[in-house]
């Protein structure tokens, strides 16, 4: 047979079996997530149904029609969850991102004592596994008042974002040339200044993606929310699943459907920072 | 338009000086281009005239006012960097009139002055670009632009050309010339590449180690350069030197020729005294290839290891006395290697330097 001929066609052979394991591993991340929007739309009778119903017979709206219901009737204060996470989730990501801009700049621009075993001593507190803190945490919580309120989960998301944020801005600002502060500087700036006007602008992609993945943490965060959080003013969306739960029934449609209003706003912010996550706004700046 | 002096300015990193006590008075308007290996102290003495780096001891003065402790932005200076340091994030309309801005300046002022350092830098058309868009001349031209924006007291160029290459970074260099006839003002210039330092500078300023070598014009640093040190690094191909003794009115080099100690130096050395005697290739010639020699010169053969034809002239390579040792040929002829030749070395032109302090004996 012709060689050309051969080697085309193993370059489509290879391709289509590109194309096949691509949609293989795509199909094992979406389904889950799909399968949640499929459920908040469905009776329990078809998801529980077995073997499973994967075309949906009968598609609507009940589920969130009962959940924004009165209490009684299978409601669940779904505002008051959506209010608590929203409260929590953006201002320990505001206090997570202000720290963490403080810290990297610190650690990408000066140099002070100890500085590298500060560093490794943040990025150990990652490797402390969350769960193991929740009975720390929820004594200390309670022996300051803090358990069961914003400002205590607050705390905790800070102290869980903190380190990550520093690392991740660091590493930003450490692509951005001193000379760029130094220009500004010359060119009648402030210290202050020259950051806000030169130094911000520029890292702020890294900023944004600190941002995200700080609030993304805290609004999916559960198992130490279940913990410190215990009545409707405090409990986060995810802790407000467990309403669904009662002694011998799962509300699967129920929780389905809040979990639908707990992926939206986090779609929705994911959409709006992305186009700053673009990096290479740095190029250019300096060098050719 | 400002002096600029610095009085046994000191720069201390902890322990370690890096610059000693070094004295610089830099006239109204001059261009003074710092040169020097990388590590001598150029750049930092320059960042200490901008402001920033802080100095650890010493005076400098712009104009009439002691700026020791002053932020940069209080120093009325402008400085091109190395690597541009453009705000990528600014286009370059934005670039040029950012200090006015922070100056706070009326829109239209500002307006003005970006235009006119856009014509005098040919920017125009690139006004609305970011500059990621730019080539590398271009950015170069914006940085240029934005420090005249601001008629500063000083301009300070760290390396501005040694990113660029070869070719854009003769045209660059002429056009900073330019710029310094059409902006009259005083520019201290950071360079490691002597070309540039003689071509552009009023006034030179060799530095090494943290020390000032020389200081003087383009042409009483190559052709009376005060020590070894900077014969050899001003000045391409580099000064040929060779070590030798006085004895009776004459240098022998160890294993090479007698040469009379040349008229310049004949009071200025004792018998047995070591010396160093340094001449440019251009003054080592082959008898027939040489310039017609004026005064006195002398006359012995080599042998020539390695040629390299420029074209109006060819490059020899041979050795003295154990040395390597260059030398020119014009109206060149093809050479072979190997091939012995007669060289006349002109003596008026020959330097003599202690052997022990490396200082010239002029």
């Amino acid at each position: 047979m012709n060689e050309n001929l051969q080697y085309r066609i193993r370059a489509r052979l290879l391709k289509v079996l590109h194309f096949v394991t691509l949609f293989i591993a795509m199909a094992i991340i979406c389904v889950p997530g799909l399968w949640v929007v499929l459920n908040s739309f469905r009776p329990t009778v078809e998801i529980m149904a077995k073997p499973p119903v994967w075309v949906p017979g009968d598609l609507n709206l009940d589920n969130y029609r009962a959940m924004f219901g009165a209490v009684g009737e299978g409601g669940v204060p779904v505002l008051q969850y959506f209010t608590n996470s929203l409260i929590i989730s953006v201002t320990s990501t505001l206090i997570a991102i202000l720290v963490g801009m403080a810290g990297g700049y610190a650690f990408a621009r000066f140099r002070f004592k100890g500085k590298a075993s500060i560093f490794i001593g943040l990025m150990l507190t990652r490797a402390v596994p969350g769960v193991s803190l929740s009975l720390p945490l929820f004594i200390v919580m309670a022996k300051t008042g803090l358990i069961d309120t914003h400002m205590g989960l607050i705390l905790v998301y800070v102290a869980l974002n903190v380190p990550f944020t520093i690392w991740l801005i660091d590493g930003f600002f450490r692509q951005v040339p001193v000379e760029l502060a130094e220009a500004a500087e010359i060119d009648g700036c402030t210290r202050w200044q020259a950051f806000w006007k030169v130094e911000f602008p520029v890292a702020r992609a890294g900023v944004a993606s600190a941002g995200i993945f700080a609030f993304l943490t805290s609004w999916n965060e559960y198992a130490l929310a279940s913990q410190l959080t215990r009545s409707t003013f405090s409990k986060t969306m995810p802790v407000g699943l467990r309403d669904f739960t009662s002694e011998f029934t799962i509300n699967w449609g129920g929780m389905c459907a809040l979990a639908v209003l707990m992926i939206i706003p986090a779609l929705i912010l994911t959409f709006l920072v992305q186009k700053h996550l673009i990096a290479g706004l740095t190029f250019g700046g300096v060098k050719g | 338009m400002a002096k600029v002096n610095l009085r046994k300015v000191v720069k201390k990193y902890g322990a370690l000086q890096v610059v000693h006590g070094i004295d610089l008075e830099i006239d109204d308007n001059e261009f003074v281009v710092l040169v020097g290996p990388s590590g001598c102290g150029k750049s930092t003495t320059l960042r200490m005239i901008a402001g920033l780096e802080a100095i650890s001891d010493g005076e400098i003065s712009i104009g009439e006012r002691v700026v020791n402790d002053l932020p940069p932005r209080n120093r009325n200076i402008s400085m091109v960097f190395q690597n541009y340091a453009l705000y990528p994030h600014m286009t370059v309309r934005e670039n040029l009139g950012f200090s006015l801005k922070i100056a706070k300046r009326p829109q239209e002022e500002i307006d003005r002055a970006v235009e006119a350092a856009a014509q005098i830098l040919s920017l125009s058309e690139y006004m609305d670009r970011k500059p990621g868009a730019l080539s590398g001349g271009q950015r170069q031209r914006v940085a240029m632009g934005r420090a005249i924006v601001r008629h500063p007291d000083v301009f300070l160029f760290d390396e501005p050309l040694s990113n660029l290459d070869a070719k854009l970074r003769t045209q660059m260099r002429t056009e900073i010339k330019k710029l310094h006839q059409k902006v009259k003002s005083t520019i201290v210039y950071v360079t490691h590449d002597q070309v540039e330092a003689m071509t552009l500078a009023d006034r030179i300023v060799i530095m090494r180690d943290g020390h000032i070598e020389q200081v003087g014009t383009p042409l009483e640093v190559f052709e009376t350069p005060a020590n070894t040190f900077v014969a050899t690094f001003i000045g391409s191909p580099p000064m040929n030197l060779l070590a030798g003794r006085v004895a009776d009115g004459e240098i022998a080099i160890e294993g090479g020729p007698q040469i009379a100690v040349p008229d310049p130096f004949s009071g200025k050395v004792v018998n047995g005294q070591e010396v160093i005697l340094g001449f440019r290739s251009d003054n080592l010639m082959p008898a027939g290839h040489a310039m017609p020699m004026e005064g006195g010169f002398t006359e012995f053969d080599m042998k020539v290891d390695l040629s390299e034809p420029l074209g109006t002239e060819t490059l020899l390579f041979g050795s003295l006395a154990g040395k390597e040792v260059q030398a020119k040929m014009l109206n060149p002829r093809p050479v072979s290697d190997g091939e012995e030749l007669r060289f006349q070395l002109d003596l008026t032109r020959c330097h003599l330097f202690d052997a022990n302090s490396q200082q010239s004996l002029r």
